[in-house]
């Protein structure tokens, strides 16, 4: 025995000194959310319950196994089956045992946590609504101090750290450039839909997932009960860049969460105002767009990966006229794929904002080997009449 | 047959030799055997595929390989275990085994057997020929989408998708062929006096996967043509914008992939109890508790499909329904849980390798059913959902449960198959290094799931760093460990002590009558069952 406890403590150590750097846990990551908290209770209890089971039966096995073995001359005894009223309760008791588990002990509590879980309505004061896109969430508040922002969070990890060549920083994959920014204590009403694919938006510490379809609105809440930032992932096989889709929440009080909807509105009023830019402005806007939207499939060189991915280096379309005679874009023409997408390539109208487009297509059309000789520049002016 | 040749029955052994052998054998031990090699190839090809998954995870970044060939690694693997691995060994099983238990001379359709194991091997080509074919620049390689094929994602995939339909198409009717010469050899071919409730219970196990596959081999089969149509002929089943559901696919596809679940394990539990009863040198408890324990999971199991997908949104009455249905499926499984210790409980117990398969196999597999029913939970299920810890689990129930199952069969029949004994003490040893190996594989990643990693992901955040480690060394020491199984399995047939008629002192049933191996016609008279 006192070797045994050795052994464990031993292993335990070895485990431990593995583990210096991360805060790795045995079990959920800290609940802040009522949701998790449930979450947590009920898995918990349910360990509990289980892991009693296990032991016990685990016992019984080892009991006969040690017990009742050939090579100690057990003899076999004769199984009767139960036939008196006693035998027959007795065999009837586990029956019991293990309906009231099933039914009562975890059947009672789990019936109502799902009402509470699906009740995203009742008492909530906000709303927002969340889209999944290949492969980057785009957040947009739909009421209150913060009704009209709209912004895209993108990963901030960078492809040296993926692939090994410089180090990785603390929140590896779990970095955004936008995180969500949600008020602590209200209940926020979480209107969930896609792009494209099936996504899945995941923060643990709030126990709540819900898969993001394309065409549909799924429902889900949240009520964030501690300020902090809480990190999370897609987690519904989304593609190449599933594992690369973070979701990173940033709680905090009413009073700041006000303050930073005011900030916001202001800052994206100005970003949606229209104006004339030269070449070099767009150029340099556009780069940064690219890099962040359209480099993991078309790649930061413009090569593409062929054939699902089309190279943009001498492409006819990123090349090629956009406008026709009477001034409108023509269909099929490097804005219309933008704005529109088409198969595997989404559709950008939602996403991004009318400099942004203007700004990547001409990116597009004069960097990456490219030098279009029609519609060289685009401007945001153009990309908003196209819109309408 | 004409009376002549059935006059000279006895005498007749011969049979070309030779690769034709193969090819022409409508022998059901013939058969049998290829199945079990198909199972063997395809396990080790699957089992590879998932060490280049966990030399990946190794440590944080990529290092082996990009995130597009990840994706295709899991769902080709997955579809490899369940369709190429598992699925032919309980149905090579079944050929070799339910002619001999039953008292019969052959499976009740020759050709239509031979056919259905030869229509295997292309399907196995089709799923892994576009890994072959992105080497010379065709296509973008295979299935990317998980073995699931959720659309979306499954539409906009390249030919890799459309070559893993028709390795479905194939598979499924390769199944529903076996399903039906298994249903009709049980209720036919039975020795006379073998009533249904005196057959083995490895019969029973496997006439309920039968009717099972062939209730849900064709939904599967509607739902994959129809997302064939959908990518190819403009239909919109899982297409909002046309008027269709993405999730509709999840609804029909799990309706067979939940039943699935209980095709690869019934036969299973249909063994498992003979081989205790063997080896307990007691006959097994409670023989009608448990065929209709059996009958109870394979009806809960056609009703209880949705708790895969909790996630994706339904009504709160379809959640409840859903989640105390899968919890019902716990009181028939607790039966024959009882029934299997009931039956080890004051045997005269020994531990052969089969034996020491089984009750590791009761252990390992009953943590799978344990955390199976927590994941019944719907609350709980949105953590879980689709994360490491989902992953352990099926793990526990389809390797442990499922894996770890057939090689208990196959070192309790292998001295009858072959007539040679294998190697008893590497056999101790191949468990050993399978069971430990095994639980350090999957043990951690309960946790990192629980900490909030997502499966399907080639590349995870650091805190996940040293369960994914250990992890993928238990699977690198797992994968290795199952060449001493092959080691095994070449030696006993190759040569070694030779093995009694009855092989094991406790065996009872048919099949234990007969010489080991068997003569090539199996029974030329039928035995009489009292």
């Amino acid at each position: 025995m006192q070797g045994m406890k050795k052994l464990g403590a031993s292993a335990f150590a070895l485990f431990y000194s593995l583990s210096a750097r991360a805060d790795y846990t045995f079990n959920f990551p800290e609940p802040v959310t009522p949701m998790a908290l449930d979450t947590l209770h009920v898995h918990n209890k349910f360990m509990l319950i289980t892991a009693v089971i296990f032991v016990v039966v685990l016992a019984i096995m080892i009991y006969s196994i040690v017990k009742h073995r050939h090579d100690k001359g057990y003899k076999p005894v004769v199984d009767k089956a139960p036939s008196t009223a006693m035998e027959i309760f007795w065999t009837l008791v586990p029956f019991a045992i293990l309906l009231l588990i099933d039914f009562v002990i975890m059947g009672i509590p789990a019936y109502h946590s799902v009402v509470v879980m699906e009740d995203t309505r009742d008492q909530s004061t906000m709303v927002i609504k969340i889209t999944g896109s290949q492969w980057r969430w785009q957040y947009e508040y739909l009421d209150g101090d913060a009704k009209g922002i709209k912004f895209v969070s993108n990963l901030t990890t960078t492809n040296g750290q993926m692939h090994n060549e410089e180090d990785k920083g603390e929140h590896y994959l779990l970095e955004v450039d936008n995180p969500l920014v949600l008020p602590v204590g209200e209940k926020v009403r979480i209107l969930m839909t896609a792009a494209d694919v099936l996504h899945n938006w995941w923060v643990p510490q709030f126990g709540s997932a819900r898969v993001a379809v394309p065409g549909f609105i799924r429902e889900t809440w949240v009520q964030v009960e501690k300020p902090g930032v809480y990190r999370g992932q897609c987690k519904e096989l989304c593609g190449k860049g599933h594992g690369y889709m973070p979701v990173v929440v940033n709680a905090i009080s009413k009073e700041e969460f006000a303050e930073w909807a005011n900030k916001k509105q202001e800052e994206q009023k100005a970003a949606n105002d229209v104006k004339e830019m030269t070449k070099d402005e767009l150029l340099a806007q556009g780069k940064t767009v690219y890099e962040k939207n359209c480099a993991v499939c078309h790649q930061v060189t413009g090569a593409g990966l062929p054939p699902a991915f089309p190279a943009l280096t001498g492409s006819k379309i990123a090349t090629g006229p956009i406008f026709g005679a009477d001034g409108k874009y023509q269909k099929d023409s490097h804005l219309d794929r933008v704005l529109n997408g088409k198969g595997v390539m989404p559709a950008w109208k939602a996403t991004l904002n009318d400099t942004e487009i203007a700004a990547v297509m001409t990116y597009e059309r004069n960097a990456l080997g490219n030098a279009a000789s029609v519609d060289a520049v685009v401007q945001p002016a153009q990309v908003k009449a196209a819109r309408e | 047959m004409s009376t002549t040749t059935v006059a000279h029955h006895d005498e007749h052994q011969e049979h070309p030799t030779g690769i034709m052998r193969w090819l022409t054998t409508t022998n059901h031990k013939d058969i049998g055997t290829m199945y079990l090699t198909f199972s063997l190839v395809m396990f080790l090809v699957g089992g590879c595929m998932i060490l280049g998954i966990r030399a990946e995870l190794f440590k944080p970044g990529l290092q082996l390989m990009n995130p597009e060939f990840f994706n295709q690694l899991i769902g080709v693997h997955a579809l490899i275990m369940i369709f190429a691995a598992l699925m032919p060994a309980a149905t090579g099983f079944a050929n070799w085994m339910l002619p001999l238990q039953l008292g019969a001379p052959d499976m009740a359709l020759p050709r239509l057997n031979n056919w259905g194991f030869w229509i295997l091997p292309p399907s196995a080509v089709l799923l892994t020929l576009p890994f072959t074919l992105a080497l010379f620049g065709i296509g973008d390689g295979a299935l990317a989408t998980g073995w699931t094929f959720y659309p979306p994602l499954s539409i906009q995939g390249g030919l890799g998708v459309d070559f893993a339909i028709f390795a479905i198409h194939l598979l499924g009717i390769s199944s529903v062929l076996g399903s039906i010469n298994i249903i009709v050899t049980i209720f036919n071919m039975r020795a006379p006096g073998m009533t249904l409730m005196k057959m083995p219970l490895f019969a029973w196990g496997w006439l309920i996967t039968a009717f099972l596959l062939i209730a849900t081999i064709p939904v599967l089969a509607g739902a994959v043509t129809m997302l064939l149509t959908d990518r190819h002929f403009g239909t919109h089943f899982f297409n909002a914008a046309g008027g269709g559901d993405p999730i509709m696919f999840q609804h029909l596809f799990w309706f067979f992939g939940h039943p699935e679940v209980y095709i690869l394990l019934l036969p299973v539990w249909g063994f498992i109890p003979q081989i205790l009863q063997t080896f307990s040198r007691k006959p097994m408890y409670g023989y009608k508790a448990q065929v209709y324990s059996l009958w109870g999971i394979g009806a809960l199991s056609v009703v209880v499909w949705a708790h895969h997908f909790f996630a994706a949104g339904m009504p709160v009455p379809a959640l409840l329904y859903f989640m105390y249905s899968t919890m019902a499926i716990s009181l028939p499984l607790a039966v024959l849980f009882y029934c299997w210790i009931r039956t080890m409980w004051k045997g005269s117990m020994s531990f052969e390798t089969p034996m020491l398969f089984t009750v590791g196999w009761i252990i390992l597999f009953g943590i799978g059913g344990l955390t199976g029913l927590v994941l019944a939970d719907v609350a709980a299920d949105a953590q879980y959902h689709n994360s490491y810890f989902v992953v352990a689990h099926f793990h526990y129930t389809l390797f442990a449960g499922g894996i770890m199952g057939i090689m208990a069969g196959v070192y309790y029949w292998l001295p009858k198959m072959t007539g040679h004994m294998y190697n008893e003490k590497l056999g101790k040893l191949h468990f050993w290094l399978t069971a430990i190996s095994f639980n350090v594989t999957f043990i951690p990643q309960f946790f990192v799931g629980l900490a909030g990693m997502p499966r399907r992901i080639p590349d995870y955040a650091l805190q996940f760093a040293e369960f994914n480690m250990i992890s993928s060394i238990g699977a690198f020491v797992l994968g290795l460990s199952q060449l001493l199984l092959v080691y095994n399995i070449i030696s006993c047939v190759r040569g070694g002590q030779k093995a009694t008629d009855r092989v094991w002192e406790g065996a009872v049933g048919l099949e234990w009558t007969l010489p080991s191996p068997p003569p090539y016609h199996s029974f030329t008279e039928q035995p009489v069952v009292k």
